[in-house]
């Protein structure tokens, strides 16, 4: 493999139902920030069925590039056709890097297209950047060992360099209104070999809560809370303050809440406006998933919880008594400034 | 039907501390657990031998001392247990770890291989995905539920807002997540037979694969860096305040920050 061959920064579009995922708009962000240090072009890889009109959005978003790969056979996510189709990209447009959302698709797709292409592939980086010892090398920065440690790896004799990106870590660009970018449809045939698994039944999960990830305000509950009737307050409280309620793990392990709504290492990885932590002790794999949010309140009865060292501030007491009232005063400001 | 189960052994990491000095992970006293997805894998193989009949191997790669999560294993109730152990296979990444499994894995009959999702000392979730790769044949990931029926494999595929309902025709490979079940605990009688059972050695020597291809040589990626992170500045810590006056005060910061 002559690596000199390899060029340009290609960015996995994980588009399901025909809406573009957002942590495919975060990594052509940070993919643009990229391609300056490496004085190279951004690329989006766009597959599915039918799809063509999300090229424009891809565009606004910081893509220079688009390869579309457009078969009825890649309409719904499956693992072997949509490693197949990404492998034949991979062949004909020879990326130095390739990179993918760290999602339930990301992580089954990039794991197998990295095994057939025999290149390196680093798993839920939450820092890239270019290294400057003029080899222009990605540098991968990731979480080891539930966050009590962080790595940074290079693919230096392989390519394309890949790594799973966190979602909600990397920063979107403010999309560019009217922007367009040339579109190279790519025809790529799937072998009937590949359609190995039959899809029998697409259920989809009833939400209607915004999706943690995207809140500005969230007002998050953790074993602190007592119980599942509390969290109700916590509801309160975030519809008050225009926010959503995400939890710590213990309280998705002692069943009270769901899974979908679980902060940290194990969970998803937030950085609202504001997380104000009610009764979650701050277990590392927690603050792993929340520490860069912008501003954090905490409140636990524990002085010694590990929750304050994150906080810029932190307030000891019973959130179960303190959210109720704060929750009044809050409706009161807003009241008061309607007048 | 044969069942191969990949487990690997971890550090418990809810225990596992920083050396202040150096930056570097203590392993000194921290227990070693089987990892949780691959227990719950390993479950799933087990309940699948229990309902209708099947050969468990559990195979793990690591240095010897791994050898305590087969035993484990065995006192679960698989049948057999295989440690893929070489100093060759030292310093190996996902893609040579894979590469290596696989290798082993065709020496076994096997008709039905799960391994865990992902591992909780390095959460890469991507050794499974490489082995299906490598064996050349279908893997569904992140399982749920798993049924078996003839020869073919119904899984129901956890995505973050929706499941699939996926049938592949076996050999197939599942990843396992935690949710699929809980573990049996290990029996008494379980346990006297783990340790009479001998548990077979694969190493560099039985397997057909290049040096290129192994360990840290045959690994795509490097480490070039560890660090922990650097704490950030402290914040303020009030306490002392009744909750009408925690409730002001939250109030307050909030207007100065202008999110109120």
């Amino acid at each position: 493999m002559n690596i000199q061959d390899y060029k340009g920064i290609y960015v996995f579009i994980q588009q399901v139902d025909g809406k573009v995922a957002g942590v495919s708009h975060e990594l052509l962000g940070k993919a643009r920030e990229l391609a300056q240090k490496m004085e190279t072009k951004v690329t989006a890889v766009l597959l599915g069925y039918q799809v063509s009109g999300l090229c424009g959005d891809l565009a606004s978003y910081g893509a220079d590039k688009i390869v579309l790969v457009d078969n009825k056979d890649l309409e719904i996510y499956s693992t072997r056709p949509y490693a197949y189709a990404v492998c034949k990209v991979i062949e004909h447009f020879k990326p130095a890097v390739l990179l993918y959302g760290a999602t339930a698709i990301g992580r089954d797709l990039a794991p197998r297209v990295a095994a057939k292409i025999r290149t390196g592939l680093t798993a839920d980086c939450t820092k890239l950047d270019v290294a400057d010892d003029g080899t222009k090398n990605l540098l991968m920065t990731r979480p080891a060992f539930g966050g009590n440690i962080m790595a940074t790896i290079i693919c230096p004799d392989y390519r394309p360099q890949m790594a799973t990106v966190r979602p909600g870590v990397m920063q979107k660009i403010k999309p560019v209104e009217d922007a367009s970018a040339p579109v190279d449809s790519f025809a790529v045939e799937i072998p009937e070999s590949m359609k190995d698994v039959q899809i029998l039944g697409v259920v989809k999960k009833e939400s209607h809560k915004i999706d943690i990830q995207d809140a500005k305000i969230l007002v998050s509950g953790g074993r602190g809370m007592g119980g599942p009737e509390n969290f109700k307050m916590l509801e309160k409280c975030a519809d008050v303050l225009g926010g959503t309620v995400s939890s710590s793990r213990a309280a998705v392990d002692a069943g009270w809440v769901d899974k979908d709504i679980q902060v940290g290492q194990t969970g998803k990885t937030v950085r609202p406006n504001l997380y104000l932590a009610c009764g979650i002790s701050g277990a590392i794999q927690h603050l792993a998933g929340m520490e860069d949010s912008d501003f954090i309140i905490a409140i636990n009865k524990d002085e010694t919880a590990p929750i304050f060292d994150a906080a810029d501030y932190g307030i000891v007491g019973d959130a179960t008594k303190i959210i109720p009232i704060f929750t009044e005063e809050v409706k009161k400001a807003l009241a008061d400034r309607k007048k | 039907m044969n069942i191969v189960v990949c487990i690997k052994q971890v550090p418990n990491t809810n225990e596992v501390k920083i050396d202040p000095k150096t930056g570097t992970l203590i392993r000194e006293g921290v227990p070693s657990i089987i990892n949780p997805d691959d227990k719950a894998g390993l479950e799933a193989a087990l309940r699948l031998k229990d309902s209708q009949g099947a050969h468990v191997t559990v195979l793990t790669m690591g240095p010897p001392q791994a050898e305590t999560a087969l035993r484990e294993a065995l006192a679960m109730g698989a049948d057999e247990a295989v440690l893929v152990t070489d100093r060759a296979f030292g310093g190996a990444d996902t893609w040579a770890t894979a590469h290596t499994i696989a290798a082993a894995v065709e020496k076994l009959p096997y008709d039905l291989i799960i391994t865990g999702r992902q591992a909780i000392d390095g959460d890469t979730a991507q050794v499974g995905p490489q082995i299906a790769e490598n064996l050349n044949i279908p893997n569904i990931s992140y399982a749920e539920e798993i049924k078996v029926e003839g020869e073919y494999v119904t899984v129901k595929r956890q995505f973050e807002d929706r499941y699939h309902i996926l049938k592949a025709k076996m050999p197939c490979l599942i990843t396992a997540l935690s949710e699929l079940n809980t573990p049996r605990y290990m029996t008494p009688g379980g346990i006297v037979d783990a340790y009479q059972k001998e548990i077979k050695k694969i190493t560099r020597a039985d397997l057909d694969v290049a040096d290129g291809d192994i360990g840290l040589k045959g690994s795509p990626t490097r480490v070039v860096k560890t660090f922990t992170k650097s704490p950030k500045a402290a914040g303020t810590l009030v306490s002392n305040l009744n909750s009408q006056e925690a409730a002001d005060y939250i109030l307050e910061k909030l207007k100065e920050k202008f999110i109120i």
